[in-house]
């Protein structure tokens, strides 16, 4: 049996979803940081968006599953490990990512290197529904822990932003 | 108790302490969008003290993970500073608590981050994203209210001339203390007072708010010894995992 090789791995770690936001996986959320394959298990190294996200373990219990066969034909066991270093941050969105949060309806973060989004006054929100500027925060913490509140000015529609960290 | 356990435990316990109290605005907050900030804001704390209490439990090497340091503990063995287990009160009383602590968790998980021990560091730069965003909530706060009508800037203050005396934990400089300093891996609390003053100052300032005159300073929570709030907090928290210490859900 030939062994899979790391991108292999990564790429099969793609068809699992992220558990809060089904519409990307968790290579798409930066969620998994290292993989390592080597004689006897197949090692993953994930490491989580905020300090409280109580989705860690379904993520671990989901990539278990998805890599639990494909790694049993190699005799492998596979290891989830969490890390906390280097810390997440929402740079680590892929490119297609973004994309993909505003057709889900969720407005994508902006990037850190500029300070102002990275303490939550972000210069400009679009409204993922009908593309307005015109919209306003109604409260830092949203839905879960790394979303906040917005309102569309234009539509009049409420709606969750990516919260920059 | 090694000076790093009794570090690491009084970390993990205020963020544990303050997590818990605010998980019971859940359902109960003013409006929807503060019910779930605060819950939000607990959610994070839980988050923060599993990872301190669990570096804490590893450093003990007895056997003690997170959740048996959280669920298996007496009051006498917490090690949170009694700001953090004042009573949740109206919504001004927890705000008011809430950007007290917040005041100095920023410039203490900003210290933190550079710890030189690799795994303070990288949970510290963790939480520092974390309570940059509670600090501007609870701080944004503290203005809307003081800066409000007279009701809420009556209410405000006294909130904030109750839990004033009670913030004095927070910067205790002891053995623990000085030797993270001395040996690198931690800060000394004391360093971080003038920060959390000038955190005050400021938002006092742009809030109308008066600093109280100086009352004594209420000091026992880093050496365990608490006030009856904890007690209830304890018996809520610890009744279940101690009923069936083995359960697994
Ligand atoms: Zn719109």
């Amino acid at each position: 049996m030939v062994k899979r090789t790391a991108d292999q791995w990564w790429r099969l770690l793609q068809s699992v979803p992220d558990p809060e936001i089904p519409v990307l996986n968790v290579v798409e959320m930066g969620i998994v940081r290292e993989v390592i394959p080597d004689q006897s298990r197949v090692l993953i190294k994930i490491t989580p968006t905020y300090m409280g996200c109580p989705a860690m373990d379904a993520i671990s219990d989901d990539i278990q599953e998805k890599l639990r066969e494909p790694a049993q034909q190699e005799g492998l066991s596979v290891d989830v490990e969490l890390v906390y270093a280097p810390a997440w941050t929402t740079d680590w969105l892929t490119e297609g990512a973004q994309q993909k949060l505003e057709d889900y309806g969720i407005a994508p973060p902006g990037k850190t290197a500029d300070k102002r989004t990275l303490q939550g006054e972000a210069p400009m929100v679009r409204c993922p529904r009908c593309k307005a500027s015109n919209t306003e925060m109604v409260s830092l913490f949203g839905s879960t822990a790394c979303k906040a509140h917005y309102r569309c000015n234009a539509c009049s529609e409420p709606f969750d932003h990516f919260k920059c960290i | 108790m090694s000076p790093r356990f009794e570090y690491l435990l009084r970390l993990g316990d205020d963020a544990l302490i303050l997590g818990q109290q605010l998980g019971f605005w859940t359902g109960h907050g003013p409006v929807l969008e503060e019910d779930i900030a605060l819950t939000n804001i607990g959610l994070d704390q839980i988050g923060q003290s599993r990872a301190w209490l669990s570096m804490a439990g590893k450093e003990e090497g007895q056997g003690r993970d997170e959740d048996r340091l959280a669920f298996h503990r007496d009051q006498h063995e917490f090690r949170n500073a009694l700001l953090t287990e004042r009573p949740n009160g109206h919504f001004g009383d927890t705000i008011a608590r809430q950007f007290l602590f917040d005041a100095y968790a920023v410039p203490l998980h900003d210290a933190l981050s550079r710890s030189r021990d690799p795994e303070i560091a990288a949970i510290a730069k963790k939480c520092a994203k974390e309570s940059a965003y509670h600090l501007k909530h609870s701080r944004g706060w503290m203005v809307r209210l003081g800066d409000g009508t007279e009701e809420s800037h009556g209410k405000i203050q006294q909130s904030l001339n109750g839990l004033l005396p009670y913030v004095g934990d927070l910067f205790v400089s002891d053995a623990s203390s000085q030797t993270a300093q001395e040996e690198g891996w931690g800060v000394d609390l004391a360093t971080l007072r003038p920060q959390w003053e000038s955190n005050l100052e400021s938002a006092l300032t742009e809030s109308g708010l008066e600093r109280p005159k100086a009352t004594p300073e209420q000091l026992g929570g880093r050496l365990g010894r608490h006030t009856e709030q904890l007690s209830f907090l304890l018996a809520e928290m610890q009744v279940l995992p101690r009923t069936h210490p083995e359960a697994k859900w």
